[in-house]
């Protein structure tokens, strides 16, 4: 270039806009800053290990995605590999003794690093910290739908009946793993992360499907 | 002080009899205004500003020349801008994190043996005076973090993934509870933290005497009952997780009055 004004307004034009492309500091690595930050805040406490921080597919694209919804290939893998989780009952009867249940559903106790085991013996089932089941009970929670009425409202008037099996089949999968159903569900699957034992699932089976039992009064 | 917890439960216990007996959002909002009129909360302000200004720990000196982020000495208004960045430690930091480091800097204490020590003993019961004074310096004022440094910046976006972050064995995530408005555990409402909840509502309201255990809570004993519940490992006093939560929720609750020490059952 012979004209060197030109060349120097061409240079400063250069100049600024390679400054504009390419940002004054990198943007932060988050996904490895989020990891080292988890890694280093927490300590093991009792029975709460340092494991219970790792993602499994739901848990790690449910994060990502911060409560909007997932795609629906992504929906539906993560949905197809956690109905593949489920166990039916082994001895094939599904309903244990309501009233057991109700004290499942009435104990939020588990789990935590204030609580001396893992046993499923140690757990409640919690249900009424996010659901309405009976209406003895006022004091419910509605991070999930209302349940009362459930075994009737699905016209389950013999859970043992071979016509039930549709509604009781669905029931135990729902609460053996919650997202067979749903990627991103929020409630815990206490089947699948052994949180409840096959007696303690069937006596919940009973508490929402058993005729008798106050949900369905 | 003693007598104060059975006081407490004796309010509590009425105040239940009738939150029952009235049931529903009457009765739960006369309770609420029932535990307003007995906070024992200026009992421990008097405590946390007798210790502010009190020659203590191994170089006998007092905190009234602690930075909280507006000046060294500065107390009125400092608590609506935390967490903040903070030149000297090049951290990003808490009302209690930043106790710590003027207690060691200034004082002489071990931050780290106090970050170790059990909630409700030895110098963490100094601490937690000291969060109700500082924090009462600034009721009425609404929340105003800074966000223009770049760490501050960061620590809201990693407080935003930390936020979300689901595990566990009941792969609960604090938006688990507090992701959307309207929502009750029982019947314990449940404040929307990923935007601004309103006055004196989530992390305005924190810390807080409670009631149930005559304690004052501050945000890491808040946030540390928060894990537990959520069935997480034990969160670090003062690491770096609460304190991004704590960015996260105090930017999105920007011009939220704070209302702390308040009360809760």
């Amino acid at each position: 270039m012979r004209h060197p004004r030109l060349r120097r307004a061409l240079f400063g034009l250069f100049a600024v806009l390679t400054a504009c492309a390419t940002p004054v500091t990198p943007s932060p690595d988050y996904d490895a800053l989020m990891a080292e930050m988890m890694r280093a805040s927490f300590r093991e406490q009792g029975i709460a290990k340092m494991d219970r921080l790792m993602q499994d597919a739901s848990n790690a694209e449910c994060s990502k995605s911060e409560g909007g919804p997932l795609s629906d290939a992504r929906s539906e893998a993560i949905q197809t590999a956690n109905y593949k989780s489920v166990k039916m009952p082994a001895d094939g009867k599904f309903i244990g003794d309501w009233r057991e249940g109700e004290r499942l559903a009435q104990n939020g106790r588990g789990m935590t690093w204030t609580d001396p085991s893992t046993a499923t013996t140690a757990n409640g089932g919690g249900c009424y910290n996010c659901h309405e089941l009976s209406k003895a009970e006022i004091s419910f929670g509605n991070i999930g739908p209302s349940l009362f009425n459930y075994g009737k409202l699905h016209g389950v008037a013999n859970p043992e009946a071979p016509e039930s099996l549709p509604i009781v089949d669905y029931t135990w999968r729902k609460i053996y793993n919650s997202k067979a159903f749903n990627a991103c569900s929020g409630m815990p699957r206490f089947g699948h992360a052994g949180l409840l034992s096959e007696a303690q699932l069937k006596h919940l089976m009973a508490l929402l499907l058993d005729p008798n039992s106050p949900v369905n009064k | 002080m003693k007598r104060i917890p059975v006081a407490g439960l004796l309010v509590t216990a009425m105040a239940c009899a009738l939150a029952q007996q009235k049931f529903g959002a009457d009765g739960i909002a006369e309770y609420r205004k029932m535990l307003e009129d007995g906070n024992p909360s200026d009992l421990f302000e008097a405590r946390g500003e007798e210790l502010w200004k009190k020659k203590r720990g191994p170089k006998n000196a007092s905190l009234e020349q602690c930075d909280l982020g507006k000046g060294p000495g500065v107390v009125k208004g400092a608590f609506v801008e935390l967490p903040r960045y903070f030149a000297d430690t090049k951290k990003v930091q808490d009302l209690e994190s930043r106790l710590l480091t003027c207690m060691e800097t200034l004082q002489g204490f071990d931050a780290a043996e106090i970050a170790k020590t059990p909630f409700g003993v030895g110098e963490q019961v100094s601490i937690e005076g000291l969060v109700a004074y500082v924090s009462a310096e600034s009721r009425g004022s609404g929340f105003n973090l800074p966000q223009a440094h770049a760490d501050e910046q960061k620590m809201y976006e990693l407080g935003k993934r930390a936020f979300f972050y689901r595990a566990g064995p009941y792969d609960f995530s604090c938006a688990s509870c507090h992701g959307e408005a309207g929502k009750r555990i029982r019947m314990q409402e449940l404040p929307k933290l990923t935007s601004d909840p309103g006055d004196g509502v989530g992390f305005a309201a924190w810390p807080a005497y409670r009631l149930s255990s005559g304690e004052m809570w501050g945000m890491q004993r808040r946030l540390n009952d928060c894990y537990r519940q959520q069935r997480f490992p034990f969160p670090g006093y003062g690491s770096d997780v609460t304190i991004a939560l704590g960015v996260y929720m105090g930017v999105n609750a920007k011009g939220a009055q704070s209302i702390a020490p308040a009360i809760k059952r």
